[in-house]
């Protein structure tokens, strides 16, 4: 594996061998010392268009975890600010021969078109609506800590799908380890043809939440929105809220943070025994970690580098031979 | 191409005088539907028109005519295009006539119909004067140019139609965005009457593809983009329709994508609305499925849809509920497009590549026949009042020579057009233009091709 732009291109093996990998760093994490030489020497950019809290910070302690150099570069403050093009920001950027480069951006493909610039790893760290693969991850290997195994379980995802770049990984990563999934939101942030394009379920009410094993809540995306997709919070919120009635004592709960409270969590759940909502963050660090390492461990990563004086460079013309 | 002007009045297509094309062109097939002809003859070009049309070996070549050995290849009447974007005013970094005439040529068109979402836009008589001049000494195939229907296509008030129909323009159009107000594009039709012209209708309501980059389906959802729905072309088409029939008024539907939208024109056909409508070669060939690269040459508007709208649209062709192909030419500069899929301009070029993608995708498997394909090539002038070309005794010479069986990569060897923003780059085609007759002279011939002189 070179890039991780999406859950979309991963096979289940290659899924299997990051969680198992995260497992390791796991145990790492519960010594003293909780760094490891692994990536001593190289850089690592992390390069972010939107803000973000979660995410940065697990990519970047991650791979300070792992003893990589990281530069880390928010869109305001940047040359970007001044409209340098993503193109000509991945060439400045490669010039540090970077290992990888993590990226945010608001659109679509953004991770796609930067992998074909660089000869860096490119780890998508979530782009536009499309994926969000790392966050993908991470909830599937905190499913598989609690549970065991994905295979056979009930997981439904509630809210504004629509917007949702997790949502869409989310129903890619837990199918892919063998859970069944449904979509369940308001019709107008369901998007159009989800069901027949990935085989989940779709429903527009909670009727039947008591099949879930796990409840995955999304954010209500007000930043994505710039119109109204539901008539008021408040319907939205007694239509599909999460709260101790709703949710039954047998059933987990997940969230990819940040929570808008009282919209599609009530207080009570988050801080119940049943969330995994802790879980997500502390599992964010490991996966990250192991992201890292499978990009830039793997055997194919070994790159000989030939300088203008390397023996083998072709004489140039009028060089004396 | 000859074109038939009002008495006293412009011509509409204009291009740069030269030498009267002196070629003898033996043993090709000549296909002409309107002639009723598909057989293996020599045809003379003698000072830009036909001369004569014989048997294969029975045509002497005069002196210093030109002589091209076809045998094996097709010649037919070369193909018009209702709908191109030729970037001039503005933004000739990405196209002006010079090469964008040269793409049509390439493709084998002998005339060619630019948009007017130029900067500024077509809507005076005074730009419209300055780019007809300008052809007149760039363009190397014949070019029309129409002009806006709104003042600055903003969509409400109306240019003056009438001295800029007088003035040159060969239709209206604010393409590149539709007119949203009813009330406005009413006043239009009505005033058609003074004016004259048709007026052709980029169909989209804003209202429902706002923000949309891509067809609204499985693949938006998947790749979480914003979609436009095939309603919001459809129910337009319905409007105007609609309107076109109360004010007796003519209209032309540009690149239809959509089954609703197919559906739509036949009913209004079968209603008599004076309608005609045209689709593209991306249309008729690709499907949203491409989109999924996220690359960003598959980003145009209308959208790639479904497999089911492009088998609607190949039908449409067939029955002739889509009355002609034009490509909505419209290249971009390279940095408009190395961005990501939801930032990146919206269009491909397509003149280079058309009749070659359709001969692959749609003759070679037997899916419509090659004297369809070469109807509703040459036929996109007439919503315009320019007939189709024809290889006749005493027609101006009007073609294009197109070896059938050769094989070339797209953009290998470079575009003739200025901007490289084609949907099919690196595709293999099967079928290429080796010369065009375009208005009475040689427009073009692909280098590779020898020639010969009598002798």
């Amino acid at each position: 594996m070179k890039h991780l732009l999406g859950v979309e291109n991963l096979t289940r093996e290659q899924a299997e061998r990051l969680l198992d990998r995260a497992e390791s760093f796991a145990e790492v994490g519960r010594r003293d010392i909780k760094k490891v030489p692994t990536l001593r020497g190289r850089t690592i950019v992390s390069l972010f268009y939107e803000s973000s809290t979660r995410t940065s910070s697990s990519f970047e302690l991650a791979a300070k975890r792992l003893s990589a150099d990281v530069v880390s570069i928010k869109a305001a403050g940047s040359a970007v600010d001044k409209g340098e093009s993503l193109k000509d920001t991945i060439a400045t950027l490669t010039a540090y021969d970077p290992a990888a480069i993590i990226i945010r951006a608001p659109q679509a493909g953004a991770a796609h078109l930067v992998a074909g610039w660089t000869d860096a790893s490119v780890i998508n760290a979530g782009d536009g609506k499309h994926e969000h693969p790392s966050q993908a991850l991470l909830d599937v290997f905190t499913l598989r800590r609690r549970l065991g195994s994905l295979e056979g379980t009930r997981i439904w995802i509630v809210g504004d799908v629509l917007h949702s770049r997790v949502a869409r990984s989310c129903l890619m990563a837990f199918g892919l380890m063998g859970a069944h999934v449904t979509l369940c939101g308001p019709p107008t942030l369901i998007p159009r043809g989800i069901a027949e394009a990935t085989g989940a379920n779709v429903t527009y009410d909670l009727d039947g939440l008591a099949e879930a094993d796990v409840v995955y809540a999304l954010r209500m995306q007000h930043e994505r929105m710039s119109e109204s997709f539901v008539p008021s919070l408040r319907e939205y919120a007694a239509r599909y809220q999460i709260d101790s009635r709703r949710l039954g004592p047998r059933q987990l709960l997940m969230h990819p943070g940040p929570v808008n409270r009282g919209v599609e969590l009530a207080p009570e759940v988050i801080d119940s025994s049943q969330s995994l909502i802790t879980e997500q963050v502390e599992s964010g660090l490991v996966v990250r970690m192991a992201i890292l390492y499978e990009l830039l461990t793997g055997s194919d990563r070994a790159r000989p580098k030939g300088g203008p004086m390397s023996a083998d460079a072709p004489p140039r013309i009028g060089q004396p031979a | 191409m000859t074109a038939p002007a009002p008495q006293n009045g412009p011509s509409w297509l204009l291009h740069r005088p030269g030498d009267p094309a002196q070629v003898l062109i033996r043993g090709a097939r000549v296909l002409d539907p309107r002639s009723d002809l598909d057989a293996t003859r020599d045809v003379l070009v003698r000072a830009g028109e036909v001369a004569e049309i014989g048997e294969s070996g029975s045509v002497e070549a005069p002196e210093r005519a030109e002589v091209v050995e076809a045998e094996g290849m097709m010649l037919a009447p070369a193909f018009v295009d209702p709908h191109v974007h030729f970037r001039v005013p503005g933004h000739e970094h990405e196209e002006d006539l010079e090469t964008g005439t040269r793409a049509a040529a390439a493709g084998g068109y002998c005339a060619v119909i630019a948009m007017a979402n130029t900067e500024p836009p077509v809507d005076s008589a005074a730009v419209l004067g300055s780019v007809r001049d300008k052809a007149l000494t760039e363009a190397s195939v014949p070019v029309g140019f129409v002009a806006n229907v709104t003042q600055g296509m903003a969509g409400r008030e109306l240019t003056e139609m009438a001295e800029l129909r007088e003035a040159g323009a060969i239709g209206f159009s604010d393409d590149g965005l539709p007119i949203r107000s009813a009330r406005v594009l009413r006043r239009a039709l009505q005033y058609q009457r003074l004016a004259g012209g048709v007026i052709a209708l980029h169909e989209e309501d804003p209202e429902l593809s706002a923000a949309g980059v891509m067809h609204e389906g499985e693949v938006s959802a998947v790749l979480g983009l914003t979609g436009v729905p095939a309603v919001s072309e459809s129910t337009m088409i319905a409007r105007d329709c609609s309107l076109a029939l109360y004010e007796r008024a003519r209209i032309h539907i540009q690149h239809l994508s959509a089954r609703a939208s197919v559906e739509e024109i036949a009913r209004a056909k079968a209603a008599e609305v004076q309608v005609t409508c045209e689709a593209s070669p991306h249309h008729l060939t690709l499907t949203d499925e491409e989109v999924r690269s996220l690359d960003s040459r598959f980003k145009m508007n209308p959208p790639l849809r479904t497999e089911d709208d492009r088998q609607a649209l190949i039908e449409g062709l067939r029955e002739g509920t889509i009355d002609c192909v034009a490509t909505d030419h419209a290249p971009h500069a390279p940095e408009e497009k190395e961005v990501p899929f939801e930032q990146a301009a919206m269009g491909v070029t397509g003149l280079e590549q058309a009749f070659a993608v359709l001969h692959t995708d749609l003759v070679l498997p037997g899916v419509i026949s090659m004297e369809l394909l070469v109807r509703r090539m040459t036929q996109g002038g007439e919503s315009f009042g320019i007939p189709a070309p024809r290889i006749a005794p005493g027609e101006p010479a009007n073609m294009a020579l197109i070896d059938l069986e050769h094989e070339w990569e797209v953009g290998a060897g470079g575009y003739e057009s200025r901007s490289p923003n084609s949907c099919f780059a690196g595709r293999t085609l099967t079928g290429r233009v080796m010369m065009t007759v375009a208005g009475g002279q040689v427009a073009f011939r692909q280098r590779s091709f020898a020639i010969g002189a009598a002798g």
